[in-house]
């Protein structure tokens, strides 16, 4: 049997679904729509039942494509998602607007449970609810109390719904003659909404007796700075600043603890087993590549752990109400900063993190445009290309060329994510008219297990979800950095050389992984693209270092290295630096110049090289069409900008 | 005197005298904001919009946009 999970936001309804499910939950969309449908098990006797939370909603009528899900699911009975019971949460302190919602349900006929959460906010808020006047508006409706924040009322939820006969229609509706209003019929909804309203007004008289509330309401007061004019917008960049510092701080050490340890799986099982193509490609393709994906989980669960926290407290509301007139211009919404602002530590949790933005064409913009922001990934890049081909000079005497390349390098994201957004705006249609209409609910210590929750919950998106496209890419890309058409040859031919044979053993498994590397496919590719690449002033050896840093951008580091044969042991990169600094053209020319470097540091600015980016964007837009959309023209901007700076730098 | 939502000062409570016809006028009336519906403008965003209004004891926000199809007396 299906049990539905309804109500309004802001309402503690995920609270609810936690409390009835606990553990047992799973992610995924509702068919064909990418709107979260979390859905777990509840035992009612000794039966099984599924639990679907739905997205919360004020009316059975959609506000947005997102919203659109609650209305095909309830007007259809033949809809796959229909369900044979339904649970309706209500916030006890606000009813007049709970219920209206409640009443649409209620003359659909399909059996309910009708739960007053948040009780204990409403004796404080000094109202007194009687739960028998309420049945009589509602008959044949089990009504019952609980506090899900913590932890009350599950057991008489459950015991309601045992209580709940199948085929119970109720014998009168709640407005007569009730029929769906048509998606269109705006007129006929706001008709309809306030025949509801009026009926339940009316009858609120006789079920909510109010006093003098117990406590005075703290909200307002701690709204005076939260969304002051100054303090609001300090004391968000200052949330902020915390949360990005936090996650690029602290989630290095257990990357790093990540990283040593598949490394010392990928050298254990080179060693235990015998040699050969089985060997390479589980050692070198595929735990490599699963570490690949699990790298990323500290910064995931980092972020979502404090967006979880914001969101429980109530203070995201208020981040969206103070930036909502700033971000209205891009096409963004209020909620696009806390995923644009957390890609600079990575885009792949800012992405996650859009799923809040419920407006899907805001939500879009903001996935498209937030591989804009510089990543961390990008800063091991930036670094080597900046000592490689900025002077240590200072300009007005105080400021260091090189910071301050590195910081234009920064603003350069931001602004064209802000630019690209614009252009997003007017380009991507939609039919549904964006708008706010949100509600600022009081501020609330959040629950440490909807948060623990929700961190497990992304965690498990992603590895299960993004991690298999990353983990198959990540094998792809192996197989042809490690194969080639006439690689043998080659290798067995350096091999015979006297230079090579004058070598120590180290240089010569460095020479050998050159040759190896410049003979793959990836090789042959970097090769064949360098007359593309040209124009922007580089030659095969970077474009074999662009290909493979597709997997990640700071791959580009080792994959040069390996391509010189020079030690990259992370720490000192002047064996490199210096290795690159004579490398020159053909025409005995410079490879790496001010142009060069500079166009290659504006191309990793703008070029989606992440496969695990594209892997989450299809993830979160439920198609291949927007990363690759994406990928498109990021690249198209890229190669543009790089070719535009390298032409007015050289 | 009947004046609409955007127009308001900060701190006044006002009756709702009607919600004009528009895209979002269902909308509207579903988050409670009905005639005879009295409410109190709470605050405003930095740059004068979106503002914040209570009504029932709980806060609703909305775009000046959003307000003007609301017409109010004092």
């Amino acid at each position: 049997m299906k049990i539905a999970l309804l109500g309004n936001p802001n309402t503690g309804k995920s609270s609810v679904f936690n409390l009835l499910t606990g553990l047992r939950q799973q992610v995924g969309n509702f068919p064909g729509v990418t709107v979260d449908k979390r859905s777990g098990f509840i035992s009612v006797g000794k039966v099984q039942h599924e639990l679907i939370d739905f997205p919360g909603t004020y009316s059975i009528y959609p506000r947005s494509k997102e919203e659109s899900v609650v209305y095909d699911v309830l007007s259809n009975p033949n809809h796959s998602q229909h369900p044979d019971q339904i649970i309706f949460v209500v916030d006890a302190s606000n009813l007049q607007r709970n219920l209206l919602f409640f009443s649409q349900v209620y003359d659909l006929g399909i059996p309910c449970v009708l739960v007053l959460n948040m009780w204990d906010l409403a004796q404080r808020k000094g109202m007194e609810i009687s739960i028998d006047a309420l049945g009589k508006l509602f008959p044949s409706v089990p009504i019952v109390q609980s506090n899900a924040r913590i932890g009350l009322g599950k057991d008489r939820i459950i015991e309601a719904l045992a209580g709940l006969k199948n085929t119970a229609v109720h014998q009168q509706k709640f407005i007569e003659a009730y029929h769906f209003c048509s998606f269109e019929d705006v007129a006929g909804q706001k008709k309809e909404a306030e025949i509801r309203l009026q009926k339940i007004k009316e009858a609120l008289g006789q079920i909510v007796q109010t006093k003098t509330p117990t406590t005075e309401n703290i909200s307002r007061k701690i709204d005076r700075f939260l969304v002051h004019p100054i303090w609001g917008y300090l004391i968000f960049a200052f949330i902020l600043m915390t949360i990005f510092q936090f996650i690029f701080t602290f989630a290095n050490t257990p990357m790093n603890w990540i990283d040593q340890l598949f490394s010392y799986f990928s050298s254990w099982s080179s060693d235990t087993m015998p040699p050969g193509m089985v060997n390479d490609l589980i050692s070198e393709g595929i735990i490599p590549g699963i570490g690949g994906v699990v790298v990323f989980v500290p910064q995931i669960a980092m972020l979502f752990f404090f967006i979880s926290i914001l969101e429980e407290s109530g203070y995201l509301s208020r981040v969206v109400f103070i930036m909502d007139r700033l971000m209205r211009p891009f096409g963004l919404n209020g909620k696009s900063v806390v995923p644009l602002m957390s890609s600079i530590a990575c885009a792949i949790p800012g992405i996650m993190a859009t799923r809040t933005i419920s407006n899907w064409k805001e939500r879009l913009i903001t996935i498209l445009v937030a591989p804009f922001m510089s990543c961390s990934a990008r800063i091991p890049v930036y670094t080597l290309l900046i000592s490689l081909v900025i002077p240590k000079s200072y300009v007005l005497g105080f400021f260091n060329l090189q910071g301050l390349v590195l910081f234009g390098l920064y603003s350069l994201g931001i602004v064209f994510a802000l630019l690209v957004s614009f252009l997003l705006k007017l380009f991507i249609k939609q039919k549904d008219r964006g708008f706010l209409l949100l509600e600022l609910p009081d501020y609330k210590n959040p629950r440490w297990g909807n948060v623990f929750i929700n961190v497990l919950e992304k965690v498990k998106i992603f590895i299960l979800d993004a991690g298999k496209i990353i983990l198959a890419i990540s094998i792809l890309l192996w197989f042809l950095a490690s194969f080639g058409p006439n690689m043998n040859e080659s290798m067995h031919g350096l091999s015979k050389t006297s230079v090579y044979q004058s070598m120590t053993e180290k240089e010569q498994t460095k020479a050998m992984d050159a040759c190896k590397l410049s003979n793959s496919y990836i090789g042959i590719l970097g090769k064949g693209m360098e007359p593309v690449i040209a124009p922007l002033g580089y030659d095969w050896k970077i474009g074999i270092s662009l290909i493979t840093s597709f997997a990640a951008r700071e791959v580009f580091v080792g994959s040069l290295a390996t391509i010189y044969a020079v030690q990259d042991d992370g720490e000192d990169q002047a064996l490199l630096i210096d290795r690159m600094r004579n490398e020159v053209k053909a025409d005995g020319t410079p490879v790496f110049t001010l142009a060069s470097g500079v166009s290659l540091m504006v191309f990793y600015v703008f070029a989606m090289q992440c496969m695990a980016t594209m892997a989450v964007v299809k993830r979160e837009t439920n198609s291949w069409k927007w990363p690759i959309i994406q990928l498109v023209f990021m690249g198209a901007l890229a190669y543009a900008a790089a070719w535009i700076t390298y032409v007015l730098l050289s | 005197m009947v004046n609409t939502l955007d127009h308001i000062a900060l701190r006044q409570v006002v009756e709702i005298v009607s919600v004009d016809q528009s895209p979002i006028s269902s909308k509207l009336t579903e988050m409670g904001l009905v005639s005879g519906q009295f409410i109190t403008t709470l605050f405003k965003a930095p740059f004068g919009d979106p503002i914040a209004i209570e009504l029932n004891g709980s806060v609703l926000s909305l775009r000046l946009e959003e307000a003007q199809f609301i017409e109010v007396k004092a």
